[in-house]
């Protein structure tokens, strides 16, 4: 478990490392076609700054190879924002007092059929909030079963489950799962998810053992830029990655890496805030330490950052967000959980990727071959 | 009593034993191991296995390698 | 779990860098094969100058009444782990057979998996060296396969409980180098157990390539066996290996010239 690992990795001094990293590090890195995690932390480093055009050189040429002029392209969809954390930041927080919706099968579907109005979308990701009772696996496994109709590969994003709920899950037609560690300092976890299940340091940072032991495809992780120390987080999860990479190496993985922006749910402010260029260097950084993991942005991200990096690293995008359940046809004023920057509509994104040389895909190819009884 | 060791006739009296067989050849107890039929017999065993007529025996002893 | 995760114990791994391989601790990186020396004495005078803590043997029927040298006393030492070898076996069941064998003669579970049918290159059966370790670790065994430069059929073994795997750099006795070269970062990169370079390093200057790439450990016998001196090249094996693995530790210094800072920063211009 993952749990083991990182108990072993010091937070302060990998904080402390990554500052020392020199001009030498950072060309060292640069060099090899294979990056550890040492070189990881010399390209987000603040010596790696003057290399930022070199990196993005490099970011896109290793994303070429690999993804070739593509971004997928995916919606998701909240279908409930009920939720018994408080996480600090989160427009969920279950004491921000505001009328719960679940979205019932009839609304579900609706809001499936108000999507594929939108545009040619195959890629589902499917979220809610983490309320085990009131919308847990059943609640999900029935958005999924309603979903196959219309949609070609699913993804959720919900609270971290059992193995054998996320095995059954894969027996409704999904396809992976996504899940944000937030923040990987387990001394200030509890600090910003002080209640719920979501509190549990351990169980959440081991929920990806979990997918991997289950079988499932794909596994997204995440950062949520604006808590802590950036580099140091995101260094951490560049040893989740290849933790998981090795042990479960028959799954393929996608990184997130979100930016909190100052006052976007009900006044948090972000301890941290990571600047463009900063972002551009993480996300050049994470292409090149691993050339073959998924890079996502998704609307929070401002339009003109979004269609600049879409040529450089990211390979997944979503497109004309709604998170809010029933946004997209049954409750157009609901709770977001945070407020979408790229606003632009799918046909605007899917005009302006074309317009920069790139096919924007809507379904992916290889979920045909993802079936739980073929499973090893 | 005859029977193969190593694909060669060998011959021995009746009721003779894997030890016997070991103390007849000089075998050491270390480095080498043997097999009964392609069943692996152990040092502690020798004494007890009784060799029937046509058994196939192999006998093995560490020698240099890669 | 050696060089698992290389960054955790960086710091501590440059003042105690030691090989675990099933749980036993080594301090020398250089596994040395026993075949083709000239006398089992130039043999014990290698193994000593090379300072290895692991060797390979060998099984072969014994013929009766011809007295035989017996070459254990050269190798058993209480500082070096013997490594049987099933060497001359076609397929799986084979394989385990002489396993068994092996465990008796040598009084160890550890084993040199290696299943090579094809006697030109003597190449590793992939499909038969992946069953056999199967069967072999459920059989309590430490198994080493020797296998081909291949990522997933490494991954596959360490799944099945091989303790390393022991990918080839070259055909056996070929002395060609890293050969693999490509295939040998991969899997030194993903495993998740230590890489131990098998097969056709031929100078000191592949051992240390090997280790300098990360390799946990080389295993090296003809280069050592065949030359003018063997103790001398088991010596000069020793301290390749050895300097590798400094360098490995240490960091290689950029070896491209192409990040010099540039005048124009056409892709990334939209964040100024």
């Amino acid at each position: 478990m993952f749990s083991d690992v990182i108990r072993n990795i010091s937070w302060e001094d990998t904080t402390k490392r990554i500052f020392e990293k020199t001009d030498a590090d950072v060309r060292r890195a640069l060099s090899k076609t294979r990056c550890d995690v040492e070189d990881f932390m010399a390209m987000i480093s603040p010596a790696a700054e003057p290399y930022l055009e070199q990196m993005a050189r490099l970011s896109q040429k290793y994303t070429r190879e690999r993804f070739g002029k593509t971004i997928n392209m995916f919606i998701p969809i909240y279908i409930t924002n009920s939720c018994t954390n408080s996480c600090v930041y989160c427009g969920f927080h279950v004491e921000n007092k505001y009328k719960r919706t679940i979205l019932t099968e009839e609304q579900i579907i609706r809001e499936y059929e108000a999507i594929k109005k939108i545009g040619p979308f195959e890629n589902l990701l499917i979220v809610t909030g983490e309320n085990p009772v009131k919308a847990g696996v059943d609640y999900i496994a029935k958005a999924l079963d309603l979903a196959k109709p219309y949609f070609n590969n699913l993804q959720i994003e919900v609270m971290p489950l059992k193995s054998e709920d996320y095995a059954l899950l894969r027996t409704h037609g999904l396809n992976g799962v996504i899940c944000f560690q937030e923040t990987y300092n387990e001394a200030n976890y509890k600090k910003y998810h002080p209640r719920g299940q979501k509190s549990i340091y351990e169980w959440r940072v081991n929920g990806f053992d979990r997918m991997g032991m289950a079988g499932v495809n794909k596994i997204g992780m995440g950062v949520l830029i604006g808590l802590e120390d950036w580099r140091t987080d995101v260094t951490m999860m560049a040893h989740h990655l290849r933790y998981l990479e090795k042990t479960y190496w028959r799954t393929q993985y996608s990184v997130n890496f979100p930016r909190m922006r100052p006052s976007e749910n009900g006044g948090f402010q972000p301890y941290v805030i990571m600047s463009d260029k900063e972002l551009a260097q993480l996300t050049f950084a994470m292409r090149i330490f691993d050339h073959d993991v998924d890079i996502s942005y998704s609307t929070r991200e401002p339009a003109f950052i979004r269609n600049n990096m879409a040529n450089l690293g990211v390979t997944t995008m979503s497109a004309q967000s709604k998170t809010d359940p029933g946004g997209y046809a049954c409750f157009p004023q609901n709770l977001e959980q945070f407020h979408v920057s790229d606003e632009r509509t799918a046909e605007e994104i899917e005009k302006a990727l074309r317009e920069i040389g790139l096919e924007p895909v809507w379904k992916n190819w290889d979920v045909a071959f993802d079936k739980p009884n073929m499973a090893i | 009593m005859r029977f193969k060791v190593n694909d060669e006739p060998v011959e021995l009296p009746e009721g003779s034993s894997i030890d016997d067989l070991a103390k007849a050849n000089n075998l050491p107890e270390k480095g080498v191991a043997i097999a009964v039929n392609n069943e692996m017999v152990p040092l502690s065993q020798w004494k007890g296995k009784v060799i029937a007529e046509g058994d196939d025996i192999i006998i093995i002893r560490a020698v240099c390698g890669g | 779990m050696d060089d698992v995760f290389s960054i955790v114990s960086f710091y501590f791994r440059k003042m105690n860098d030691k090989l675990i391989i099933a749980g036993k601790e080594f301090s020398s990186r250089l596994f040395l094969g026993t075949g083709k020396f000239s006398s089992n004495s130039v043999m014990e005078q290698a193994i000593t100058a090379s300072g290895t803590e692991m060797v390979t043997l060998a099984m072969k029927r014994v013929s009766l009444g011809n007295a035989e040298d017996d070459m254990l006393a050269h190798v058993a030492k209480p500082h070096i782990q013997l490594l049987p070898n099933t060497s001359g076996v076609r397929n799986a069941e084979e394989a385990v057979f002489a396993a068994k064998m092996a465990r008796e003669a040598f009084g160890t579970n550890w084993l040199k998996l290696e299943i090579h049918p094809d006697p030109r290159y003597l190449l590793p059966d992939p499909v038969e060296t992946l069953k056999a370790t199967e069967i072999l670790v459920k059989e309590g065994f430490v198994v080493l396969p020797y296998c081909q430069a291949d990522p997933v059929l490494c991954k596959r073994l360490a799944e099945a409980g091989a303790a390393t795997v022991m990918p080839l750099a070259a055909p056996i006795g070929s002395n060609r180098g890293l050969v693999t070269l490509d295939f040998l970062k991969a899997i030194i990169e993903e495993s998740s157990v230590p890489v131990v370079v098998d097969a056709g390093i031929g100078a000191p200057s592949h051992a240390a390539q090997a280790m300098e790439i990360g390799a946990s450990a080389v295993l090296v016998n003809t280069a050592i066996s065949v030359a003018a001196d063997p103790v001398a090249m088991a010596e000069a094996f020793k301290e390749a290996t050895a300097a590798g693995r400094k360098a490995y530790l240490a960091g290689l210094g950029a070896q491209s010239s192409d990040f010099s800072a540039v005048a124009s920063s056409p892709l990334t211009s939209f964040l100024n």
